[in-house]
């Protein structure tokens, strides 16, 4: 089970382990049982301890980017290692979804 | 440091063998005394090219994946092949984005990603008879 912080509107998930297409699956279910509280308004994503990741990773984060969007909340990102931002950059979606750096991590994002 | 080394391994197509990839492909590189960001960038590409293979060559039916990788000098080369169904148009499949299967959210980013993290990247395809990715980079071991 994945880690999560609930802060009021927000909900910060640790993901771990290494996130490629084997563990797409699993971690997208995780992911959408979190986020079927409507009161989520937006989604961390806390890199941390993820030790891997190639582009089904960036698939299930634009996948829940699409559902976090549609019901008018975010997404942000946090805590990623310069390979796996190198990927995150590469698909464009530094251009949708915020980066938070440590100092926002507590902060309202 | 080894002048010329070889390894073959053939694996079924199950998605439990993309990690399985990543480790043998890392542990055979480590000889070439790479980078950690060598290794992440060898270990991110056969994963790709693995997945595709699993994902697109045989499309959740069972079949087997060869991974070959040849060390001359400092320069790796990784072949990843399939006898799955193959691609029709590869320079489509090669576009960023591209993806035939949007529905199980898949980025289209794959063959990209190879792109970028090795230094060359060439595919073969026959419709009907299987893939051939094969990829080269040279390992600098931090010293470039």
């Amino acid at each position: 089970m994945l880690q999560n912080i609930r802060d009021g509107s927000r909900l910060t998930v640790r993901l771990s382990g290494e996130l490629d297409h084997y563990c797409a699956q699993r971690t997208r279910r995780e992911l959408d049982a979190l986020i079927a509280d409507p009161g989520v308004r937006t989604l961390v994503l806390d890199f941390s301890n993820l030790q891997f990741m190639d582009s089904s990773g960036i698939g299930v984060i634009l996948g829940r980017y699409r559902t976090m969007r549609d019901r008018g909340g975010s997404v942000a990102v946090i805590h990623m290692n310069r390979h796996i931002e190198r990927i995150f950059h590469m698909s464009g979606m530094d251009r949708i979804i915020r980066q938070l750096d440590r100092s926002q991590e507590a902060a309202d994002a | 440091m080894t002048q010329r080394n070889e390894m073959e391994t053939t694996f079924l197509s199950l998605a439990e063998n993309e990690s399985f990839a990543r480790v043998v492909i890392a542990a055979f590189a480590v000889q070439l005394s790479p980078t950690m960001s060598e290794i992440a960038d060898i270990k991110t590409a056969v994963s790709e090219a693995v997945t595709n293979a699993i994902v697109h060559g045989y499309e959740g039916s069972c079949g087997q994946v060869t991974m070959r990788a040849v060390i001359e000098g400092a320069t790796l080369t990784v072949v990843v092949e399939d006898k799955g169904k193959g691609i029709r148009d590869v320079s489509q499949a090669m576009e960023p984005f591209f993806t035939t299967h949007p529905e199980q959210e898949r980025s289209g980013m794959g063959f990209s990603v190879m792109q970028t993290f090795m230094d060359a990247l060439h595919v073969e395809s026959q419709p009907g008879s299987g893939t051939r990715v094969t990829m080269r980079k040279k390992i600098t071991g931090g010293l470039a």
